[in-house]
């Protein structure tokens, strides 16, 4: 009952969040100077057919109307029609967002292992050279956010060294028989791995970017609560066992450490998100960010809308499935 | 035959540091027998079970002397081999049953690790013995128990476990450090039975780390008395309940509440004793020093 | 253990003492930029295009790190990127610093429904992607310095609040708060005399972060065309100019990046540095 409540209370908490973030885009975009509509016709439309078209997208009415026609629409899964695309914003949103999933998706992982291995070479050589390597590291890591990454990896591995891709989501002469957006997932299922790899390649610098900063921080967190866990009586008595240095770290530390580390991950997975605005731009990469970039640049007001309200959404689901994790996880939580 | 365990001459000391923590310590333990280290905290008794064991903190280690289990130098084994060889043959009963459980996982695999993962043996054998063991520790549903987290059982019940878990494979050699500090003083009494009998029952040596005399007259059958990690004087139960040699251990018995006589006046360790003992230490380094 | 905390200690000086110089020439360079930069750095030489820094063939000893493709020299267009970088970090970092700490402090102070109040609004706030609403913002307030920190301010206010919300909230639990109560003192003198002095460390350490983060966020605005004016000489605009020709000449988008990673870098450091240096159990 205790959890139920707890649940429903959050979810009030997020719809009110959620609607909050609607209204403060909708008024904020509102406020955009220039004419989308005039930005769509060519020069020297008519005032009429301005006219118009400035009606057919509603844009006549004063702004309460708007959001409230917006809203009800929203309610019925209408997010009204893109401005430069001429076509309906869901569908839109939709097609891209598995882009930037998947993308986020690769960089979570390859933060997870690089932190974590950075985390446990650590402890296991704490108090050496070793570590304080690592302590460096981390701070750097921390330092610099993905953006400059980015650009330091296109010199790097782009330019000087050019192993990898540094545009675009695959190889454009390639056939893709795919019927979802979920590249990489769908790939897997068709046994096509050629085309695996190649979306690979082409992920692979995007999401080492992205995932350079949170590996940092796992690193550091992970790191400082397993080093306090080693000092437990538990972890001494299981050395006294006859275990190896890894298998206590392993299976006696590390199962009570992850629990810190894992909420940060869930809070720095949504800034993970967030990154891929400006990364896709980087790299040219098809997904719902860049699509973004250029909806603001268009002044394209619904897209803009719903591609908000979209990442607003995303990170709302992933502060509940992580508060969730963490329930499930805590032996003490889940019997309390 | 020679004794189970022998500590000869045993020395640790902090990094960095010239002063030792624990100064050239020398005792031997037969099969069976109970020895108990006594002194006050600080005075470096834990230390050695640990020093023993392989599990002294990062910033100590040994600099001089030898630790022979039957026959064996764990000084001179690689550090994979000790640890095996420890694990086999000696066991520890921790002093915080509140803190020596890993609380995300459930008893029964913190009975049996040992036996599946060092000794090999079958999921199920180790199973059947958790069983007996917690018999054998007197807890009246084991099977609900081993399906239990810690945090589900009581700080007695806890250290009923860990005591199970002790002498789960056997061993010749526990090493019971303070085992009782932490319970209620009702529970105390049934912890200390309990560690006693299966000590008769499996016939092991054990060093019994305490700084209550009255404990030690209860489970051992020998004692050292320690200041300042050295051992100022060794004697059998018996003989030092009649009259300690050392002017400390006088002091420290004359500071013990009787069981015979709980109304008798306590005396405080007196200062003199202290600077006399203390100062007896110093000589004795200083000695150790020109020695090398 | 005493040995241990020595090296801890002399670590962290070197920390602050590596960031601190480093930020401290480049704040000189930003000052005294029309002073020190050898050239104009608007002014273009189309017939010394592209020209390599010093060390490599075909260099003009004129231009030391070389010239872009317009043949503008890269190292007075660096110097005077400081100067833009240096006042966006200043007054953003600080406008940002005090609406984020007053808020956050009042939040964590006051309790009740002002802390619902600005709680609410901080989660709103982070449910935006922060490089999308700064696009976004730009886009409405249109481009120039002031649009940016404007911007900054907008966006990242949250950072501080959230922190200091938490730290006023630790601090309003403490027997000298309570004390404070007990005396009878007003709870504007408690805020301000009690409370802030404590929170003042942190705040100061997140300050340097904000920072280094806004001469980052002023490089992505310039970097997608945002900014100020595709002339004027940031080191994001010039990362954005050097990225289109990185395989023709790699040095126009090289050194500004460099500059740019060891100033946040430095930033960052320089912040922890600080905070360590306050922490009285390190200290």
């Amino acid at each position: 009952m205790k959890l139920l409540r707890a649940i429903l209370l959050r979810l009030a908490t997020m719809s009110v969040t959620l609607i909050g973030a609607a209204v403060v885009v909708f008024f904020v975009i509102r406020v955009v100077p220039g004419n989308p509509i005039a930005m769509m016709l060519p020069p020297g439309a008519s005032e009429e057919d301005i006219a118009r078209l400035t009606a057919h997208y509603g844009l006549d009415k004063t702004i309460l109307e708007q959001f409230w026609i917006w809203l009800t629409g929203v309610f019925h899964g209408d997010f009204g029609t893109s401005i430069s695309l001429r076509q309906p914003v869901m569908p839109l949103v939709l097609g891209r967002l598995p882009a930037t999933l998947e993308l986020a998706i690769f960089a979570l992982v390859i933060a997870v292992v690089i932190g974590g291995a950075m985390a446990l070479t650590g402890v296991r050589h704490r108090e050496t050279r070793t570590e304080t390597a690592i302590d460096v590291a981390n701070g750097v890591g921390l330092s610099i956010p993905d953006f400059l990454w980015a650009l330091i990896l296109i010199v790097l591995f782009g330019v000087l060294m050019p192993v990898f891709h540094i545009s675009g989501r695959i190889s454009p002469s390639l056939d893709l028989p795919f019927v979802t957006q979920f590249y990489v997932f769908e790939s897997i299922v068709r046994l096509r791995f050629d085309l695996w790899w190649d979306l690979l390649k082409h992920m692979f610098m995007p999401a080492l970017a992205l995932a350079i900063p949170l590996a940092a921080i796992i690193s550091q967190l992970l790191k400082q609560s397993l080093k306090e866990t080693m000092h437990l009586d538990y972890v001494t008595l299981s050395r006294t066992k006859g275990y190896s240095e890894n298998h206590v770290i392993l299976s006696e530390a590390l199962p009570n450490a992850v629990l810190p580390t894992l909420t940060l991950i869930g809070v720095q997975f949504t800034f993970l998100i967030g990154g891929t605005v400006i990364i896709e731009r980087l790299f040219s990469y098809e997904g719902l960010g860049n699509m973004a970039i250029d909806a603001v640049i268009n002044r394209d007001l619904p897209l803009i809308q719903g591609i908000v309200i979209v990442f607003a959404l995303l990170f709302t689901i992933i502060n509940l499935v992580v508060d969730m994790t963490y329930a499930l996880l805590n032996p003490r939580l889940r019997h309390a | 035959m020679s004794a189970f365990l022998t500590v000869k001459n045993l020395s640790a000391a902090l990094h960095g540091f010239d002063q030792r923590v624990l100064r050239s310590v020398s005792f031997s333990i037969d099969t069976g027998e109970v020895l108990g280290l006594v002194g006050e905290s600080g005075a470096g008794k834990s230390m050695i079970g640990k020093a023993i064991l392989g599990i002294l903190p990062s910033a100590i280690s040994i600099i001089e002397g030898e630790i022979l289990i039957d026959g064996q130098d764990l000084q001179k084994m690689k550090p994979a081999d000790r640890r095996r060889f420890i694990g086999a043959t000696a066991a520890l009963i921790p002093q915080d049953p509140l803190t020596a459980l890993n609380p995300s996982r459930r008893i029964e695999p913190q009975i049996t690790s040992r036996l599946v993962d060092i000794l090999g043996w079958s999921k199920a054998d180790a199973r059947v013995r958790a069983m007996e063991l917690l018999n054998e520790v007197h807890i009246d549903n084991p099977e609900r128990v081993m399906g239990s987290y810690p945090h589900e059982l009581s700080g007695g019940m806890r250290q009923r476990v860990l005591i199970a878990s002790a002498f789960a494979a056997n061993p010749k050699l526990v090493i019971a450090d303070e085992p009782t500090t932490a319970l209620d003083v009702t529970v105390q009494k049934q912890i200390l039975r309990l560690i006693r009998e299966l000590q008769e029952r499996h016939s092991t040596a054990m060093v019994f780390v305490t700084h209550d005399l009255g404990v030690v007259s209860k489970v051992c059958q020998r004692l050292s008395v320690l200041y300042g990690g050295k051992i100022v004087e060794n004697s059998s139960v018996p003989d030092f309940f009649k009259g300690p040699k050392h002017a400390y251990s006088r002091a420290l018995l004359a500071a013990t509440p009787k069981y015979t006589d709980p109304d008798a006046s306590l005396l405080p360790v007196d200062e003199s004793v202290i600077e006399a003992v203390a100062a007896e230490v110093l000589a004795a380094d200083k000695e150790w020093r020109h020695g090398r | 253990m005493l040995d241990g905390r020595g090296s801890i200690k002399r670590r962290l000086g070197a920390r602050l003492w590596l960031s601190g110089t480093w930020l401290g020439v480049m704040a000189l360079l930003a000052l005294f930029a029309p002073m020190i930069s050898p050239h104009d750095p608007l002014a273009q030489d189309l017939f010394a295009g592209r020209l390599p820094p010093f060390w490599m063939n075909g260099s003009d000893p004129a231009y030391l790190l070389g010239t872009d493709s317009l043949g503008r020299d890269v190292l007075s267009r660096l110097i005077h990127g400081a100067r833009i970088a240096f006042s966006v970090a200043l007054v953003a970092g600080l406008a940002t610093a005090i609406v984020g700490s007053m808020l956050g402090l009042l939040a964590g102070y006051m309790r009740g429904w002002v802390d619902v109040l600005i709680s609410r609004l901080v989660d709103i706030w982070m449910a935006f992607p922060p490089v999308l609403f700064a696009i976004l913002l730009i886009a409405v307030l249109g481009t120039g310095l002031t649009s940016i920190i404007i911007a900054i301010v907008v966006i990242d206010w949250t950072r501080f609040c959230r922190v200091v919300r938490a730290e006023a909230m630790n601090q309003s639990a403490m027997d000298y708060v309570s004390s404070a109560i007990v005396a009878g003192r007003p709870r504007r003198d408690i805020l301000w005399r009690e409370i802030l002095p404590n929170v003042l460390p942190t705040i100061v350490a997140l300050l340097t972060l904000e920072m280094g983060i806004a001469v980052i966020v002023e490089a992505i605005l310039s970097f997608v065309n945002l900014s100020i004016s595709t002339d004027a000489p940031t080191w994001g605009g010039m990362i954005a100019e050097g990225r289109t020709s990185i395989y023709q000449a790699w040095w126009v988008l090289a050194f500004p990046l460099a500059v740019l990673f060891l100033t946040v870098l430095s930033f960052s450091q320089f912040g922890e540095g600080l905070k360590d240096r306050f922490d009285p159990v390190l200290r």
